[in-house]
């Protein structure tokens, strides 16, 4: 007797909403850790945006200013899209992966043809299956630390290297707006023949072939090191968004299984009371 | 003879406005000096910059022609509004200058020239020296001639 009601009540313990709760306890735990992560990692790539934001805008401030624009009869287009390894960070890579195919879509359209360049693996794998045939260059390893102008030289090295001689393109990033918002930006790439032969450059004095060669190369730099670093910023920041919401979905689930635990633990207890009681009744 | 040229070059696209020395613009120079990581200057107002080119070193006031440079290893000097001026290094970047005088100066590496230790320049040129011998891959190469250059620039600076 004694016996029965100790297994019954092992059996409890081990019943789908015990083992539910259980799992969902350690779930809860991991999403709160990696929501602290997420906010550290935030906390420090925001410090170091401010700069890098002052960097790019100084990098871009030649293409505003002179109104350079790329004709429109040019045929190769190339479309760098930016973002990380790494997921349960929101909707980061899918709008820029959604913000990537419009673009090639329009460009297809117009009989251009397009290159793309992934930086991060998971832009590889949301654009491979349709658009692999597009892909020019894949970067991995994306978003483990914090970029550095380093990470975004080898970039720009190895589209140069590519032999791709586009005459256009464009940056497709994560701009950082706050910590709960993000918007998909564009910032536009030029070849050295459309700077060049861009009206306005007339006005700059004294620019020889190689001079403007590596001017060019080190703003290709600088905009890409630019988007990287923006990218990153949101992308830790709808972390930690996302994390905060799991947890609090996971809280949400363990109140009401504690509730139906608790109502379970109590419906077994009567239970076996109530047969003690009516089995000594009986005697 | 600067502002002569520079009259020169605005008077063909527009004879808007008829200018003569006498009123030549007071022309504000927004400046911004950075690295990826530090910002030196931004959108200040300075007097006159001295900045080392491939093409050569000149000095940047305001109203200069617009004019894109590359920099070279060497030293910045930025002299402030009220005399007082202050350098630093840098390691290879841009300089645009802009129409409406301003002027975005990009440098990869920047520091201030006094944080800058002399003998560590002077131990790293021996060593970029004697390597120089050595090497006979041309990437290698170019990176040691490149380092030998960053750090005679230093030595000359610090001296």
């Amino acid at each position: 007797m004694f016996a029965r009601t100790v297994f019954c009540l092992f059996v409890f313990r081990f019943s789908p909403v015990t083992i539910r709760l259980k799992s969902i306890k350690n779930i809860q735990k991991i999403t709160k850790s990696m929501k602290m992560v997420a906010a550290a990692k935030y906390s420090r790539a925001e410090r170091s945006l401010k700069p890098a934001r002052v960097y790019g805008t100084g990098a871009m401030a030649l293409y505003e200013k002179a109104e350079i624009k790329a004709p429109e009869d040019k045929n190769k287009h190339l479309i760098i899209g930016v973002s990380s390894d790494r997921g349960l960070c929101g909707a980061i890579h899918s709008s820029v992966a959604k913000a990537m195919k419009n673009e090639i879509a329009k460009l297809l359209g117009a009989g251009k043809e397009v290159m793309i360049v992934n930086v991060g693996d998971k832009l590889r794998g949301l654009l491979y299956r349709t658009h692999g045939q597009h892909i020019l260059i894949n970067c991995k390893e994306v978003g483990r630390k914090p970029p550095t102008f380093t990470d975004a030289s080898i970039i720009a090295t190895e589209l140069l290297d590519s032999g791709y001689e586009f005459d256009q393109g464009s940056i497709l990033f994560n701009r950082f707006r706050s910590v709960i918002s993000y918007k998909t930006d564009e910032k536009p790439l030029f070849s050295l023949d459309t700077v060049a032969n861009s009206e306005n450059m007339g006005i700059y004095d004294d620019i020889d072939a190689d001079v403007l060669r590596n001017y060019q190369e080190f703003a290709l730099v600088n905009i890409i090191y630019f988007g990287m670093k923006e990218s990153t910023t949101s992308e830790q920041s709808a972390r930690m968004t996302a994390m905060d919401s799991a947890s609090k979905n996971a809280s949400e689930m363990i109140d009401k299984l504690t509730l139906t635990f608790n109502r379970t633990r109590q419906a077994v207890i009567t239970k076996e009371l109530i047969e003690i009681i009516s089995g000594a009744a009986a005697l | 003879m600067m502002a002569a040229r520079f009259l020169l070059r605005r008077a063909v696209p527009a004879l808007r406005h008829a200018r003569c020395y006498a009123d030549a613009p007071a022309a504000q120079m927004s400046f911004t000096f950075a690295s990826p990581t530090q910002v030196f200057f931004k959108e200040a107002n300075v007097k006159q910059i001295d900045v080392p080119t491939l093409t050569g070193a000149f000095g940047i006031l305001p109203a200069h022609v617009p004019t894109l440079q590359v920099l070279r290893p060497g030293v910045v000097t930025v002299f402030n509004d009220d005399g007082s001026s202050a350098k630093y290094f840098v390691s290879s970047g841009s300089v645009t200058v802009n129409a409406d005088s301003s002027v975005q100066l990009l440098a990869e590496e920047a520091v201030p020239l006094d944080s800058l230790d002399l003998a560590a320049a002077k131990a790293n040129l021996e060593k970029a020296q004697s390597e120089l011998g050595g090497v006979s891959d041309e990437a290698a190469r170019a990176e040691v001639l490149i380092s030998i250059e960053a750090n005679e620039a230093i030595v000359k600076a610090l001296e």
